[in-house]
């Protein structure tokens, strides 16, 4: 055998070893992939078929049944020429804002004083999180009942002796959505909160120590080093109170049926009615299809920044 | 180890054996009925139905209650008809919703058993068995008349505060803000689309004329709709509007119990009102007054419920089918059910004797001819739900007359 014929022979073994160790990557971990196959069909059929689906019959003038009669854009421009839609938008973008911005407030308030290693920590975060265990179809109805003027909150405070006291949200068309909000609030934020208190407890106490040399003030180095260091916990925060605000519908329906007047309504509860109610799909669809746009318009910058940078 | 096999094989098979004897001595079919009949005196008087349906053949009534109102229970039903999943017979109100059901071939055909019974002779008025008909065919049974333009007068609060109980609209606009004066609600207004809708419609059968009413529920006439006869009927709305200011109270019944505590003087709503005052042992005539038309034009609108069979394979099952249709249009149900339900019979030649002052009424309207057909006959769901859309946002708020005239004209366009 010759030294030629020794390093071919040699090559060839190695070629076949890194064929055997490093096989095509379609076929590696292949149980793995096998178990993953129904989610990647309900995915692919349910999730995007479905919203192929949908898009596709909002350009007709299906009612009761599917029907493809296109219609064009007819659909689209009734629906935003409808006083009803423009009103769920508006709902919407209070709700949405002011849920936002109060949920992570008060959550990370509430698991920072809960992270201050106090006495009685688990009865507190029971308390907090016990509203969560309760459907917004029940949270509803309670609040509904809070905010009744003649048997709540009012009729309480007046019984105490402040008479002229008056807190009547749910029957006030300008505030009836902070009537919502606070409902909402008292059943999301504990779950938040609950996030939060995860985030902070995975921050090292070397941090803290590091922090407490410098002499840096507790709030300060909550704003400046424990925030930050927490990103991915406020990410997921965000995306779990963000699709909560997209499909308030539930807690609507129980507490004031889009009441009084149209003053509550929201757009997936606009969807539903005309879907079934009004007996016109395309309508619906098409309600639902820009349901779908604004969310795809707010995901699409945060994913090109959040998966884009991260390849430079 | 095999005795044990064989004492459970003799035993499935003594089960089995029993059960089939069980399914043969039964005779008949069972048959699923559903629909949205679940309050006191609606559940009472489903159960008429139930006893007739078995007393009158061999078959089982299989009850099939959907909780809620028929906002709940239609998508529910319509949904497992489209789906492949049909009831035996369902309850819906007749009109325009199972329009798109029976086009796409999906209910059952009961003109054969219309025609050997004759329904056309007795059905009064015939409107209701046109609002059944497609192409000629006839696909639905009426079983009964619901009508909307009724007002509902508190004698008590009328009498607390000093004043006769008004015959008429007008008169009841005259009183109203010395009801207000009193420290009562003039007018109880359930704040949801459907029950300011149906107060617009009183309001205008009333305040517009039968012709101008005519022009736009049925013709869809968008002039007539933009013009005096209807700009008075939205004055008259704008109007009642304020009566009703105060009146925070979401469901149908609240706002009815406003008027038989006596703490609200009026309330327009249909006449399945009634049963709230029955059931709170009120009497008509003496604790409670009852004006159909709203006094004004003695009409009332023929809506009602009907019941829809889907198509199905099973012979035996549709012969259950038929022989439901039939006891249901026979004259001793309607007679049982529409005692039990506070609403008149759909025919004309039954004995309603028993039948209370109001209920007297409405079967005088009906006799004379009076009659108008409903708005789920008239307008589809779709422009249906945007009117009730328009009234929420109408009564809610401070909209003007003449801006909400405007949109409402162009609703009517939009209708076909």
């Amino acid at each position: 055998m010759t030294a030629i014929e020794q390093d071919r022979a040699r090559g060839a073994a190695d070629g076949r070893r890194e064929k055997s160790t490093r096989p095509s990557r379609i076929f590696r971990n292949p149980m793995a992939k096998l178990a993953s196959l129904p989610m990647i069909f309900t995915a692919l059929v349910v999730f995007v078929g479905g919203t192929a689906w949908t898009v596709f019959y909002s350009f007709t003038s299906s009612s009761l049944l599917p029907r493809t009669d296109f219609v064009g854009l007819a659909q689209y421009e009734r629906l935003w020429t409808t006083s009803r839609w423009i009103v769920s938008i508006k709902n919407l973008a209070i709700y949405g804002v002011c849920s936002l911005v109060l949920t992570l407030v008060i959550a990370f308030v509430l698991a920072a004083l809960l992270d201050r290693k106090i006495r009685g920590e688990a009865v507190f975060r029971s308390i907090f999180l016990y509203p969560f265990a309760l459907s917004f179809i029940v949270t509803g109805l309670a609040w509904q009942w809070i905010l009744n003027p003649d048997f709540g909150l009012q009729g309480l405070v007046r019984g105490w002796g402040w008479e002229s006291f008056s807190f009547d949200p749910l029957n006030n068309p300008d505030i009836v959505m902070f009537g919502l909000l606070i409902a909402g609030l008292w059943q999301g934020t504990g779950l938040i909160m609950c996030i939060m208190l995860a985030g902070l407890r995975g921050i090292d106490d070397d941090i803290w120590k590091a922090a407490r040399v410098d002499g840096i003030g507790t709030v300060k180095t909550y704003v400046r080093v424990i925030i930050p260091m927490m990103r991915p916990v406020f990410i997921t925060a965000l995306v779990l109170i963000a699709s909560g605000i997209i499909k308030l519908y539930d807690l609507v329906v129980a507490q004031t049926n889009g009441g009084p007047g149209l003053a509550s309504e929201v757009p997936a509860k606009y969807v539903i009615n005309y879907m079934f109610q009004a007996q016109n799909l395309g309508q619906g669809f098409a309600a639902s299809t820009m349901m779908l746009l604004s969310v795809v318009i707010i995901l699409i910058p945060w994913a090109y920044l959040e998966f884009g940078g991260r390849k430079q | 180890m095999n005795n044990l096999k064989t004492i459970l094989m003799a035993s499935t098979a003594t089960i089995l054996a029993g059960s089939i004897a069980f399914a043969q001595s039964e005779g008949g079919t069972e048959l699923e009925v559903t629909h949205w009949w679940t309050s006191g005196g609606e559940a009472a008087a489903v159960s008429r139905l139930a006893e007739e349906f078995e007393a009158n053949t061999d078959n089982t009534w299989v009850d099939g209650a959907i909780a809620g109102s028929g906002g709940t229970a239609r998508p529910i039903i319509i949904s497992r008809i489209i789906g492949g999943d049909p009831m035996g017979a369902t309850q819906l109100n007749h009109g325009q919703q199972a329009a798109e059901l029976i086009e796409a071939g999906l209910m059952t055909d009961l003109t054969d058993l219309a025609e050997e019974e004759g329904w056309r002779d007795f059905v009064n008025p015939t409107s209701l068995l046109d609002a059944c008909t497609l192409d000629g065919r006839i696909y639905c049974a009426p079983v009964n008349i619901h009508s909307a333009q009724w007002l509902w007068l508190s004698r008590d609060a009328y009498e607390s505060a000093g004043l006769d109980v008004p015959n008429n609209w007008d008169e009841f606009v005259e009183t109203a803000p010395q009801l207000r004066e009193a420290g009562l609600q003039p007018l109880a207004m359930g704040q949801q689309g459907w029950q300011q809708s149906l107060a617009f419609g009183a309001i205008a059968i009333g305040v517009a004329g039968l012709d101008a009413w005519r022009a736009v529920n049925v013709d869809k006439d968008t002039e007539v709709a933009m013009g005096p006869e209807y700009t008075a009927v939205w004055e008259a709305v704008a109007n009642a509007r304020e009566f009703a200011r105060g009146s925070n109270v979401q469901d149908w019944n609240q706002a009815t119990n406003m008027v038989i505590t006596d703490s609200a003087g009026a309330q327009i709503m249909g006449d399945w009102a009634q049963g709230e005052f029955a059931v709170a042992g009120e009497t008509a005539g003496e604790d409670y007054e009852c004006l159909p038309g709203l006094g004004l034009n003695a009409v009332l609108d023929t809506g009602g419920d009907a019941f829809y069979f889907p198509l199905v394979e099973d012979e035996a099952v549709k012969a259950a089918q038929m022989e439901l249709a039939s006891t249901l249009m026979s004259p001793e149900t309607q007679v049982a059910f529409n005692l039990a339900k506070g609403s008149l019979p759909v025919r004309g030649d039954v004995d309603m004797s028993t039948a209370n002052a109001c209920m007297q009424k409405g079967l005088e309207i009906l006799g004379d001819g009076n009659i108008l057909p409903s708005g789920d006959i008239n307008f589809s769901a779709d422009i249906q739900t945007q009117i009730e859309d328009l009234m929420a946002e109408f009564w809610a708020g401070d909209m003007s007359a003449a801006d909400a005239q405007q949109r409402y004209a162009d609703l009517v366009g939009q209708a076909d």
